[in-house]
């Protein structure tokens, strides 16, 4: 347990980076997301060296006593960690790249269920057991009335 | 030999299948004999857990023979071990329905060479989540079986599927960073990961600290069991994967998230302030879950909608927090994980006769396929909870514990668990009569039958339908190509036998529900009282 006060340095570090990712994570282009992918995981990536405490020796069994080794469990975390934020990034670069060759840009398109919603209620439908009521001036009834 | 030294075989064995199967990526057949090896040597090892834990209590296992608190610990008990037992089953049996998928449509030389080395690291995945005795190892299995399943959603790479993996993508990492911020965090206030230290240490700190904690990690896990604020993602990603992919979705991730949240809820955090908020989560997932699938003209999509509800139902068991709660919230894990991968292997054989998913295209089904129509019919009535069947024995458990909880909150969740069953018979009768039982289309014919669903009139809307359509029908390798009629073809016998078989296994749990509640009583009674757990993993800390 670390009895030592945290680095603030580090913590703000981290918050910073972890609160420009997650702006950029909600960007709609690929490339942006990618970006705030890298920057979270950094973020994150951070906290571990706060958890970790003050640098220290290096934990080598019978080399220094054990007050001056560093903790050496959050470094292994965060070398996995790191090591699965490069996968990601690896697979979200591709997913770009397929992205950009099917649409020719790398925005996330529409959900097919959302606009198929959207068109129900642009076009003011009612189920078929529906009574309508003829006072009503929706654009439904005009396209009626027009066509 | 003894019994732990299993312990690692259900993620080592399908780990060194997928990289036999990635060296023999030009021989299909070499790949087909490995998978199904090793994945029948894992169920193997599942039933011989499954048994030595019921025998002789949890087994542990610290990898690398490091000393005790330090290593990685592997840690199967009831709850772990009856996992396994399903998961390993289901992996199987969807393996085998997509060689019989594989197989029929003359596959073998398209390039589909990475479906079998992702799969079993899927499968690894699934297995070390149940298996991980730490909270840093469940992040790993987490990953894993992530990334696999990051590869098997967007497989051939058309647009839908590169629109839903990304969604679903992004929606993971974020979850993952969360969940990484949480563990550091739980090792700043405690000095250690393994849960059966933690659930020593944790009553010690800061209560403040420990419920940030944990909101922490419950919502991690309820991104990834998709609860309700955190489930949009899912009904719109699985039903663009092929079906064999997003059967073992439905069936397993889930439940992972879900089986997460009761191993860190009941070992962790076992005096809990967060029981209520649970069960209102559970009731509202419940309720929009069921709402999403009852407006859904694609099968596919009405499923992953139903999956959604019936996470609240096992959210019910878990928050009412009594062992009989707890004990029926397992049952109907281990009912639903099966009943959801049947039906959407189901859908996978309806696509296949009748050419669509989407409802208004389908008819005659039960003239056309007796055997299909009985297959789904059996599936759908145990997910509604028709009794004899193991849903309806499930939510019955669930109800009791409710009743004997007697709060207002249990009582309305009661009261909600009733109303989703019935809106699920609605949700599944309707797919039952229009798909199976209205005249067929005739060929050629536009449109033809007005259906009178609770979303609006679709009769008018083809284009729209034919979006969805192109949605839920994504060309790809492993599906055959789109046909918008009828298309009669055969089923064949791997894939029917496969689906067959998950339906006579939920046959199967109903039958034997008498066992397996004992079995699941044995286990939340095993997570309840805690220390049967924590003595195996920690023999020195505890008197």
């Amino acid at each position: 347990m670390n009895a030592i006060a945290p680095s603030l340095t580090l913590v703000v570090v981290a918050g910073f980076l972890i609160a420009a990712g997650v702006y950029l994570l909600l960007e709609r282009a690929l490339t942006r997301l990618l970006l705030g992918i890298v920057l979270a995981s950094n973020g994150v990536a951070t906290l571990y060296l706060v958890v970790s405490g003050p640098a220290k020796g290096a934990p080598f069994v019978g080399a220094r006593p054990t007050e001056e080794m560093s903790d050496p469990l959050p470094q292994a975390m965060v070398l996995t960690a790191i090591v699965i934020a490069l996968a990601s990034v690896a697979f979200v670069l591709s997913l770009a790249y397929r992205q950009w060759r099917i649409t020719g840009s790398d925005d996330v398109p529409d959900d097919a269920e959302d606009d198929l919603i959207k068109r129900l209620a642009e076009r003011d439908e009612v189920s078929s057991t529906y009574d309508p009521d003829t006072q009503s001036t929706t654009t439904a009834d005009e396209e009626d009335a027009t066509a | 030999m003894t019994m732990a030294n299993l312990l690692p075989l259900p993620v080592l064995l399908p780990l060194l299948g997928a990289a036999l199967t990635l060296v023999a990526r030009h021989k299909p057949r070499t790949q087909v004999a490995i998978s199904l090896t090793v994945l029948a040597a894992s169920l193997g090892v599942a039933i011989a857990l499954m048994w030595g834990t019921h025998d002789q209590g949890p087994i542990v296992l610290w990898l690398g023979a490091w000393t005790e608190p330090l290593g990685i610990a592997l840690v199967a008990d009831r709850l772990s071990a009856l996992m396994l037992l399903i998961s390993s089953f289901v992996i199987l049996v969807v393996l085998v329905f997509a060689i019989g998928q594989g197989v029929a449509d003359g596959d073998e030389d398209s390039p589909l060479s990475i479906y079998f080395p992702t799969y079993l690291v899927l499968s690894a995945g699934v297995s070390n989540a149940f298996l991980a005795g730490d909270l840093f190892n469940l992040f790993v299995s987490f990953e894993m079986l992530l990334f696999a399943s990051f590869v098997l959603l967007t497989l051939g790479g058309s647009g839908s599927r590169i629109r839903a993996g990304t969604t679903y993508v992004i929606v993971s990492m974020v979850s993952s960073f969360l969940f990484l911020v949480a563990i550091a965090g739980i090792y700043a206030a405690t000095g250690t990961v393994n849960m059966a230290q933690l659930s020593l240490r944790l009553p010690d700190i800061d209560p403040t600290v420990s419920l940030a904690l944990q909101l922490m990690l419950l919502t991690v896990f309820g991104i990834k069991a998709a609860v309700f604020p955190m489930s949009a993602w899912l009904p719109d990603s699985y039903p663009s994967a092929p079906v064999p992919v997003s059967a073992v979705f439905a069936g397993l991730l889930t439940k992972v998230g879900v089986y997460a949240i009761v191993r860190t809820q009941f070992l962790l955090f076992p005096e809990s302030p967060l029981h209520t908020l649970l069960m209102v989560a559970g009731l509202l997932t419940m309720l929009i879950g069921i709402l999403g699938a009852v407006a859904q003209p694609g099968i596919k999509r009405m499923l992953s909608f139903t999956l959604v509800s019936h996470i609240g139902y096992m959210l019910f068991g878990i928050g009412v927090a009594s062992e009989l709660g707890l004990s029926a919230a397992i049952f109907y894990i281990a009912h639903h994980i099966i009943v959801q991968t049947a039906l959407f292997l189901i859908s996978g054989l309806i696509e296949r006769v009748g050419g669509s998913t989407v409802i208004n295209r389908l008819g005659g089904l039960a003239a056309t396929s007796p055997i299909l129509a009985i297959l789904f019919f059996v599936p759908a009535m145990n997910l509604a909870g028709i009794p004899p069947f193991s849903g309806f024995i499930g939510k019955v458990g669930l109800v009791q514990a409710g009743v004997t909880d007697g709060g207002a909150v249990a009582w309305t969740l009661v009261v909600g668990s009733v109303v989703t069953s019935l809106l699920t018979l609605y949700a599944v009768a309707k797919t039952w009569s229009y798909a199976f039982w209205r005249p067929r289309a005739e060929e050629g014919s536009d449109q033809t039958f007005e259906i009178p669903m609770l979303t609006p009139n679709f009769g008018r809307l083809s284009d729209a339908i034919g979006a969805v359509v192109a949605h839920e029908r994504p060309a790809t390798p492993i599906s055959p190509p789109a046909a918008s009629q009828q298309v009669d073809r055969p089923m064949p016998p791997l894939m029917l036998g496969a689906a067959s078989a998950v339906v006579v296994f939920s046959i199967g749990l109903s039958v034997f529900a008498g066992p397996l509640f004992s079995y699941t009583d044995a286990a939340a009674q095993q997570m309840i009282t805690r220390d049967a757990y924590v003595k195996a993993v920690l023999p020195q800390e505890v008197p």
